[in-house]
């Protein structure tokens, strides 16, 4: 296989088809229902698993992310690709960051994980779908009308390797389980200090449903790997679509969703319906709002978080910043009633898209420039 | 030959901007500078889009792709 295979649309096409496959098995082996990857979730558990917030079902020190970036550095080291870089205005990119992580918790899911439910009989991923579509295409306009976050500058080649270590630093608390947490404690009147979270591991929810480490990790590397020689990317694949009728990246997407609705017949895992779907709500005005939202911080920033991932892995400075924008995103998410549950949207949940889309609107025309 | 400065632009802006200038080009040549692989390969697809040939040089870590119409 040379080098330039993955640039081909077979390439491509190869790469949907394994991260399908690949996710459809790491549901059955463990990770939880539609949800073999998800950049969003997986984050999300990070979040909770670091304490940044404290809903108890959703903590855990995923080993997919990690398999990215680190499979990411892999692939970027082996064909010099390797780019330490950053300065296109990172603060903007963590907002949007923080915000795309907000809407797609309202869905709940990231479009990865939009396109494993639709492969797993969730219907309700296509109304998602059709938000992040249009999300992306307001996006579009605005890259149209002359939106940039501006230049990127070479760096230092160990300002790249700050995301990977911090990848391994996570890998090493999973191994270690360390206890960082002290409270107090009253039994009886007598007032004891105890050991506790974080590090927080859900003891039930979908935080507690995980593939074996070393499959989930040895997977994910391959992903990154791939994702990187391939560019995958689910935003860029309907932004090129919609901007330059280029269907390169859409290819890879609906060999994905093939792949894996394959997978889950095959493994029995094809549920089809728009109620009582595993972690997921029917609520279609709040899945369209949430992954339009999605849609249109992804668009502004230049990438889905998977593809974000990949970057911050070969170097990209500001794709880290993006990457830690929605990890925190994800605290804010649980802490303040926003992130949504299978009963239906959060208290807050509506309120906080809202903001996240007028956020996103202002980015877009503030941050115009007419090219020569 | 026209000159398009697209260096630490990320996708989809050096499209864009190889877009606009296919699109004033009437005859001749078109120099996009690029420093990454996504970019210049990006570039080189959108110009083979609009049916346009392309030629590439690498010094150090940029790129330059020629673009003409055939």
């Amino acid at each position: 296989m040379k080098a330039g295979f993955f640039a081909t649309r077979w390439g491509i096409v190869a790469v949907g088809l394994f991260i399908g496959v690949a996710a459809a098995l790491l549901q059955y082996l463990g990770n939880p229902p539609n949800m073999g990857v998800c950049v969003a979730c997986m984050e999300r558990d990070i979040a909770g698993a670091l304490g940044l917030h404290r809903a108890a079902v959703v903590q855990y020190l995923r080993p997919e992310i990690m398999g990215f970036v680190i499979g990411s550095l892999i692939a970027a080291l082996l064909f010099k690709e390797y780019r330490a870089r950053s300065g296109s205005a990172p603060i903007v990119r963590f907002c949007l960051g923080m915000f795309a992580m907000i809407g797609a918790l309202v869905f709940l899911g990231c479009p990865w994980r939009a396109l494993l439910r639709l492969a797993g009989g969730d219907w309700n991923a296509l109304v998602g779908i059709a938000g992040l579509t249009v999300g992306i295409g307001v996006g579009v306009l605005f890259l149209k009308g002359g939106y940039n976050l501006g230049r990127t500058y070479k760096a230092k080649p160990f300002a790249g390797l700050i995301m990977p270590l911090i990848m391994v630093a996570l890998f090493a608390m999973l191994m270690a389980k360390p206890l960082f947490g002290r409270a107090k404690q009253v039994v009886d009147g007598v007032e004891t200090i105890i050991i506790t979270g974080p590090v927080f591991f859900s003891a039930e929810g979908p935080g507690s449903m995980a593939a074996p480490v070393a499959v989930s990790l040895l997977v994910a590397i391959a992903i990154g790997f791939l994702a990187q020689r391939s560019r995958f990317c689910t935003m860029g694949a309907v932004r090129d679509v919609i901007l330059t009728r280029d269907f390169h990246l859409v290819s890879g997407i609906v060999a994905l969703v093939v792949a894996a609705l394959a997978a889950n017949l095959v493994l029995k895992q094809f549920h089809p319906g728009w109620e009582g779907q595993p972690i997921a709500h029917a609520n279609h005005l709040w899945n369209f709002m949430g992954m339009a939202l999605s849609g249109l911080a992804f668009s502004l920033a230049g990438g889905c978080p998977g593809r974000q991932l990949i970057l911050s892995g070969e170097g990209d400075g500001d794709a880290a910043v993006f990457v830690l924008g929605m990890i925190v995103g994800a605290g804010f998410a649980h802490n303040f009633t926003i992130a949504s549950s299978p009963a239906g949207p959060a208290l807050f949940g509506p309120a906080a898209v809202v903001i996240g889309i007028v956020f996103c609107l202002i980015v877009g025309f503030a941050m115009r420039e007419k090219f020569a | 030959m026209k000159q398009i400065d697209a260096r630490g632009l990320s996708c989809p802006q050096p499209v864009i901007m190889a877009r606009k200038g296919m699109a004033e080009l009437s005859g001749g040549k078109l120099e996009v500078l690029v420093d990454s692989v996504t970019s210049r390969d990006n570039v080189m697809r959108a110009a083979r889009l609009e049916g346009c040939e392309t030629e590439v040089s690498a010094k150090d870590d940029e790129f330059s792709v020629i673009i003409s119409k055939k």
